[in-house]
């Protein structure tokens, strides 16, 4: 049930914003600090999820093959590579370094 | 004058790169113990990539479902100000907005805001639009259904897909010092609070370092050019190919909806 909740909020919720910017009057939501904070906002929050379910089980801090991963996929973004390639060599380091009992 | 076959061909590649991402999604997010219908329901429901693999692994983590959604909620707010954009470039009646309002997106103003005028602006939008929708629901769906076939979805490293789609995300934010400091800033903050706060509030806690940094910035030296607006990132909703979109040409010009419309 409870996830049944997070999920009709979360899909409520992203609805309407998404609506909200096609329907709002131009110039509601366009003065500068407000844009600035919208465009920092998920940066805040990818830097932390990132970090987050890489570096720890969810509470604690954790050093385990995950990392690897996500280090082999951050050098993928620098090697401008696809997404896919970028996510699939994430997926491929952790299980391979796991495999090796990482 | 850009021909229909060129527009329609942007659109398609970035729709299927995108769109093959969802098997990740479907994958972690049964992993994360939701069902089959909870797993596609996000994606035709939700539909925007990244506050949905926030939402399934606050609720793996067992977060209270009101936290976790917050966090989705904030992460899809950004999609508010592509709407502002493609509002003025697509100019659909008020009719029409309802429906094409679930398909503002990342990958979907990338492509619609590099068009050169309306109507490949509005044939952008659908083709890539209605590309993504259908593939990214597929893909769910296969992946869902197919991470019953994997057994334990750790053992094949797909725990680190959720994380790699972030920084995907990310990284072509990272663009100038502002942006690296409050990502820096938020790791921090996210890092040295997990063990102190109830599961979930971390992250959005992390937000906060949006406006510190801002605030940091507005003391050091006041407004110069506000130019840090929202990009559209290179890939799900963030991915796939780069959009076509050259530096001149992002919504972060202001302009730019505007002369079109």
């Amino acid at each position: 049930m409870n996830v049944w909740i997070a999920i009709a909020a979360t899909a409520v919720g992203c609805y309407l914003v998404k609506y909200l910017g096609l329907a709002a009057p131009a110039g509601v939501l366009e003065r500068p600090l407000v844009k600035r904070l919208a465009a920092l906002l998920p940066v805040a929050l990818l830097a932390a999820l990132t970090a987050q379910q890489t570096l720890s089980d969810g509470r604690y801090p954790v050093l385990d093959a995950r990392a690897a991963g996500v280090a082999a996929a951050a050098l993928a973004l620098v090697l401008r590579a696809p997404f896919l390639l970028v996510v699939a060599g994430a997926v491929v380091v952790t299980a391979g370094v796991r495999a090796l009992g990482g | 004058m850009k021909p229909d076959s060129a527009v329609i061909r942007d659109a398609l590649g970035v729709g299927v790169a995108v769109g093959l991402s969802g098997f990740a999604f479907g994958v972690t997010s049964a992993g994360a113990g939701l069902d089959l219908l909870q797993t596609c329901a996000l994606s035709l429901l939700v539909f925007t990539g990244a506050s949905q693999f926030a939402l399934v692994g606050a609720l793996a983590a067992g977060g209270n479902p009101l936290t976790a959604a917050a966090g989705a909620f904030f992460l899809g707010a950004r999609n508010a100000f592509y709407g502002l954009r493609l509002s003025a470039v697509l100019g659909y009646r008020t009719a029409v907005k309802p429906f094409a309002a679930h398909w503002v997106i990342d990958e979907t103003t990338a492509v619609t805001l590099a068009q050169p005028d309306r109507r490949t602006a509005r044939l952008g939008f659908t083709v890539t639009g209605l590309t993504l929708y259908v593939l990214w629901n597929l893909t769910t769906l296969l992946g869902a259904l197919g991470a019953g076939a994997l057994g334990d979805t750790d053992a094949w490293g797909l725990d680190a897909a959720g994380p790699a789609v972030f920084l995907a995300l990310l990284a072509p934010k990272l663009t100038t010092a502002v942006e690296r400091s409050t990502a820096g800033l938020a790791v921090v903050l996210v890092m040295v609070t997990l063990p102190l706060l109830p599961t979930g509030v971390p992250v959005l806690l992390s937000a906060l370092a949006a406006p510190a940094v801002l605030l940091g910035q507005g003391w050091r030296g006041r407004t110069r050019e506000a130019d840090g607006t929202e990009r559209p990132a290179t890939g799900p909703d963030g991915t796939g190919t780069p959009p076509p979109l050259q530096d001149g040409a992002t919504p972060t010009d202001r302009t730019t909806g505007e002369d079109r419309a």
